[in-house]
């Protein structure tokens, strides 16, 4: 049986990040990830990364922009580290080789983002996660003596161990498809975010939930899960994101008539306002009928105002995507784009260490919620976050693993996940397939879960979810093979998804107010008198879902109207 | 909505069989993607399609594979695209080459393109001391080391580079490109070192064979055979390598060459790359080559005269060309981010926003 003092499941920029910090500390690491670390969703990651940076900038600032984009639902304990440590960790990844672009003294340039009072995002043109997120590679790569890592290896079950600590998991070799116990003194959880339950989204394929099911599924609790953003720009055709640099760099939104609708919803901010603002007033023009495309299910936005030599070399990446997905030339006419599924606020409750409430169980990046994005994350926040609270459960997990004796662990659960497997693969081909389940949740989350939400919608997703739970049972797949059986770990996936979006579900339809992300159309006001606090979701001693309260952290801002 | 064929090469390596064809028919908008074609399939008609993918967007570098014989992204090729490509009829997708398929559509990158990679010290080695901040360094360098970093290490260029059929150890377009990332950062220290490794290395840079077939494969305009040509043009030019391979000398004598002559005169191309006809180190190799002198003599290609005079001179364009490059401050290098692409501006937008090769990332 392996055994690691760290091990980190998931390999994006908060896995990676961990990895290397914990390496730091001299303890044994190890990195998991079920696809090859460069392939992790991070890499998608466009915009930038925000740090107040700038000598006319100052962290508190950047605090306050954040508090204030959560609709004051973040922790601000957790938001001041994060802003506080932003300008040294983005210090840190130029010295170790990102290529941050610069401006003409040779600084770090930075653009404007949405919901921020001054331009901090450091950027590399507009790839600037895969940028990082490659560095941090090679940097594993260098550190190969003190890293192992596991790359294509499906995490399947974390194990929990009679008093109720992580000691590690079981998992299987994608291609051998041998199944293995791995024991640690730490386990960190950085596995992302949950965008497919959504369809379309803007995530990628392999972001399926599983730590966040997983997590709940050993007793951790999932906190905010109402908390879902709708990106203000992603493609009409098929959900990919446009990145918000698009409208840093100048880009206009435009409606039918050819208006700048922005200047009803955000006159002083129009586009940079947060991304909720944006969203919710794209929907009102499309829902009102002034969209464009199709069915009227878009507006427009023109990056033409921006210089064709300045989208050439900062946003290249965005005019492929126009010239490959939408056939648009972005650098001569607008394109159509609409609010869609981007990224989940909620997740694993972890304090500011990353430690869950679970001993030896950290969280870190999209899969963990600190809270620092509460009820609605500002652009270029999320690599900062998955960054930061990496390296502080990175170390935190180091000194843990000091003190704690390597657990001895059985292989029971090991049992347990081959007779799952086993049991999949001998279904009967009939019934429904794994991928029809996926694609109704995924519509379902989309119609009822979305910019606008109400009671009944939310009650018939629930209903949904529920059904397609039973479904799951039985749906069968077709490949019995053990070399790359993506078939089953599809349906692995499916069963993460559901118990994510039950959750989700469930915190939408308590959450009895508007705020950040979640907009109810039968409650339209903010009610900080009932709500200004944290929804928790964790596993009652039935197996079944159940809901807590838990404050909000406020240190210095008290929350107020929020106009942009 | 149209109808597409799809022809997937198959292998399945618990069967023993060997690998096999297999259709499929998908209903789809055709300027979807391959891949989505291929999700399709194995979505509702055969789960057991072997194809790594992810972000759906050519960002991830999971989708890899050789569609109506061309490297690519599945995930970025049109399926109306792809079709025009081959007979009109199927779409032919099979796994990338010169590495070893897993399964299906599934090969092993790690036994090939990441050794590679990882042979050419993947990491920055920084100029000491380190600032406190930032590195203060020239904007342009940043724009322009981002034409290597936009790698996404799918491996397209790996699949057909012929150079490497011929030389399975030779370090291949995209690990170079990585070494050129660094070549061309400022920030980092060992520069000569890395040079004088790909340089001296026997299956190194000098292995390249120019034949475009990496550029064509790249999805990101990465260009890895143009990293090459400028760690070879800094090799040489800047630090002065002369290379075991006899690289550096023979790109020389190809650039004396055209200057004197316009034409390639290859009967001096020989000895010019090892210092010409007179230089102790040409002998051996004059020797060694002289059954092919023979047979090219034998076969009219060529004739004393013509070996031994100079029988063309270099026009005065020709000249005129080298006198305006070399009268250059700073040597131009060509690269998309910083020059943009060279379409022609738009009727009445033909101002410094015209994308063409008004500026170029200096050295
Ligand atoms: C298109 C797009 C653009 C974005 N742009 C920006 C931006 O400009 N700025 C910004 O701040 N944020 C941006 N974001 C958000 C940000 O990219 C993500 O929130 C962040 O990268 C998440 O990182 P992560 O490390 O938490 O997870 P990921 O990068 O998603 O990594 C998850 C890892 O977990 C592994 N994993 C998952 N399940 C398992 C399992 N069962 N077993 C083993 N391994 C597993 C995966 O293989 C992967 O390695 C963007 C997001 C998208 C979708
Ligand atoms: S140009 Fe050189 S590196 Fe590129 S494919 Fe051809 S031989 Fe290989
Ligand atoms: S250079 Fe281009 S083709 Fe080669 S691995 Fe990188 S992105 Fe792929
Ligand atoms: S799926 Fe990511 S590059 Fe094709």
């Amino acid at each position: 049986m392996p055994e690691h003092d760290v091990l980190i499941i998931g390999a994006g920029l908060a896995g990676q990040r961990a990895a290397l910090a914990a390496a730091q500390s001299g303890v044994s690491v190890a990195i998991m990830s079920k696809v090859h670390p460069v392939r992790s969703h991070s890499v998608a990651a466009a915009g930038g990364i925000n740090a107040a940076i700038s000598v006319s900038d100052d962290w508190r600032s950047h605090a306050y922009d954040t508090v204030k984009g959560s609709d004051y639902l973040g922790d601000q304990d957790a938001i001041e580290a994060m802003c506080r440590e932003a300008p040294g960790e983005v210090m840190h990844l130029e010295h170790i080789g990102v290529t941050f672009h610069r401006n003409d003294a040779g600084e770090l340039d930075l653009r404007a983002f949405g919901g921020a009072s001054i331009n901090r995002t450091a950027y590399v043109a507009d790839i600037t996660g895969q940028a990082i997120l490659h560095v941090l590679y090679e940097q594993l790569m260098r550190n190969a003596s003190t890293v192992a890592r596991y790359e294509e290896w499906f995490v399947t079950s974390l194990l929990i161990d009679d008093g109720g600590s992580c000691t590690g998991v079981v998992a299987r070799h994608i291609r051998s498809g041998a199944m293995e116990t791995f024991a640690a003194k730490s386990v960190i959880l950085a596995s992302g975010g949950a965008g497919q339950c959504f369809k379309p989204t803007t995530n990628a394929l392999i972001c399926t939930a599983d730590g966040l099911a997983q997590a709940l599924r050993a007793g951790a609790p999932l906190m905010d899960m109402e908390m879902i953003q709708y990106h203000p720009t992603t493609l009409l055709e098929n959900g990919l994101l446009i990145t918000e640099g698009a409208r840093g760099e100048g880009a206009h939104l435009l409606n039918k008539d050819g208006e700048r609708f922005m200047s009803k919803a955000a006159p002083n901010k129009m586009e940079l306002a947060s991304r909720d603002v944006v969203s919710r007033a794209e929907q009102i023009e499309i829902n009102e009928g002034r969209g464009v495309g199709p069915d009227g299910q878009g507006v427009y936005l023109d990056i033409t105002v921006v210089p064709r030599k300045r989208t050439l070399e900062a946003l290249r990446e965005i005019v492929n995507i126009g010239r490959d997905f939408a056939g648009v030339d972005i650098t001569r006419e607008p394109i159509i784009i609409r609010p869609g599924q981007h990224y989940i606020m909620g997740g694993v409750k972890t304090d500011i260490q990353g430690q869950t409430p679970i001993a030896g169980l950290y969280a870190a990046g999209e899969v963990a919620c600190v809270s620092v994005h509460g009820g609605n994350r500002l652009g270029a926040n999320s690599l900062l976050d998955t960054l930061i609270f990496g390296r502080r459960a990175g170390e935190d997990a180091a000194e843990r693993a000091r003190s704690t004796p390597m657990p001895a662990c059985s292989d029971a659960q090991l049992r347990n996940d081959e007779r799952m497997i086993a049991e999949i693969m001998a279904r009967p081909r009939k019934g429904r397939r794994i991928s029809e389940l996926k694609n109704e949740l995924g519509t379902t989350m989309n119609r009822y879960c979305a910019v606008f939400r109400e009671a009944d919608g939310l009650q018939s997703a629930y209903g949904t979810v529920k059904r397609l739970q039973e479904e799951a049972q039985n749906a069968y797949i077709d490949d019995r093979g053990t070399v790359f059986n993506q078939d089953v770990l599809g349906a692995i996936e499916l069963g993460y998804m559901l118990e994510t979006a039950e959750a989700i579900v469930l915190s939408a339809i308590d959450r009895k107010e508007s705020r950040g992300a979640q907009f109810r159309t039968d409650f339209p006001e903010r009610n900080d008198a009932e709500w200004l606090k944290h929804i928790n979701v964790a596993l009652g001693e039935d197996g079944s879902p159940e809901i807590s309260y838990s404050p909000v952290t406020i240190t210095q801002w008290r929350p107020e109207e929020r106009t942009y | 909505m149209a109808e597409f064929k799809l022809r997937l090469r198959r292998y399945d390596p618990e069967s023993g069989e060997p690998p096999y064809w297999d259709k499929h028919t998908v209903e789809l908008d055709p300027h979807r993607s391959v891949l989505d074609g291929i999700l399709e399939a194995k979505d509702s008609q055969d789960g057991t399609i072997g194809i790594r993918c992810s972000c759906r967007q050519g960002i991830c570098g999971s989708c890899g594979v050789r569609i109506n014989g061309k490297p690519g992204l599945a995930c970025n090729t049109h399926l109306d695209e792809a079709l025009a490509r081959g007979d009109g009829q199927e779409i032919v997708v099979e796994p990338m080459g010169n590495m070893p398929v897993i399964k299906d559509l599934i090969v092993d990158m790690d036994a090939v393109h990441w050794r590679k990679i990882q042979s050419v010290t993947p990491w920055l080695l920084p100029r000491e001391p380190v600032p406190e901040r930032e590195y203060l360094v020239a904007r342009e360098a940043m724009v322009d080391v981002t034409q290597s970093m936009a790698c996404i290490q799918c491996g397209a260029c790996v699949s057909d580079c012929l150079a490497m059929e011929v030389d399975p150890l030779f370090t291949g377009p995209a690990a170079l490109a990585k070494a050129y990332r660094f070549v061309g950062d400022p920030r980092d220290s060992e520069h000569y070192e890395r040079l004088r490794y790909v340089a001296e290395d026997p299956h190194g840079m000098y292995t390249c064979t120019h034949c475009f077939k990496c550029v064509d494969a790249c999805p990101k305009d990465v260009n890895p055979m143009g990293q090459i040509m400028r760690l070879r043009r800094i090799a040489g030019t800047d630090f002065e390598i002369e290379d075991r391979n006899n690289g550096f000398r023979h790109e020389h004598a190809f650039v004396k060459n055209i200057h004197r002559n316009g034409l390639l005169h290859e009967a001096d191309l020989l000895p010019d790359s090892y210092g010409g006809k007179f230089d102790p180190r040409a002998l051996p190799e004059l020797l060694s080559s002289i059954p092919i002198v023979i047979k090219g003599v034998l076969r009219g290609k060529i004739t004393p005269t013509k070996a031994l005079l100079h029988p063309h001179k270099a026009s005065k364009d020709v000249r005129a060309i080298f006198e305006r490059i070399e009268g250059e401050p700073a040597r131009y290098e060509l690269n998309l981010y910083v020059t943009g692409t060279d379409d022609p501006p738009l009727q009445g937008a033909g101002d410094a926003d015209s994308g063409a090769a008004t500026e170029g990332a200096k050295r």
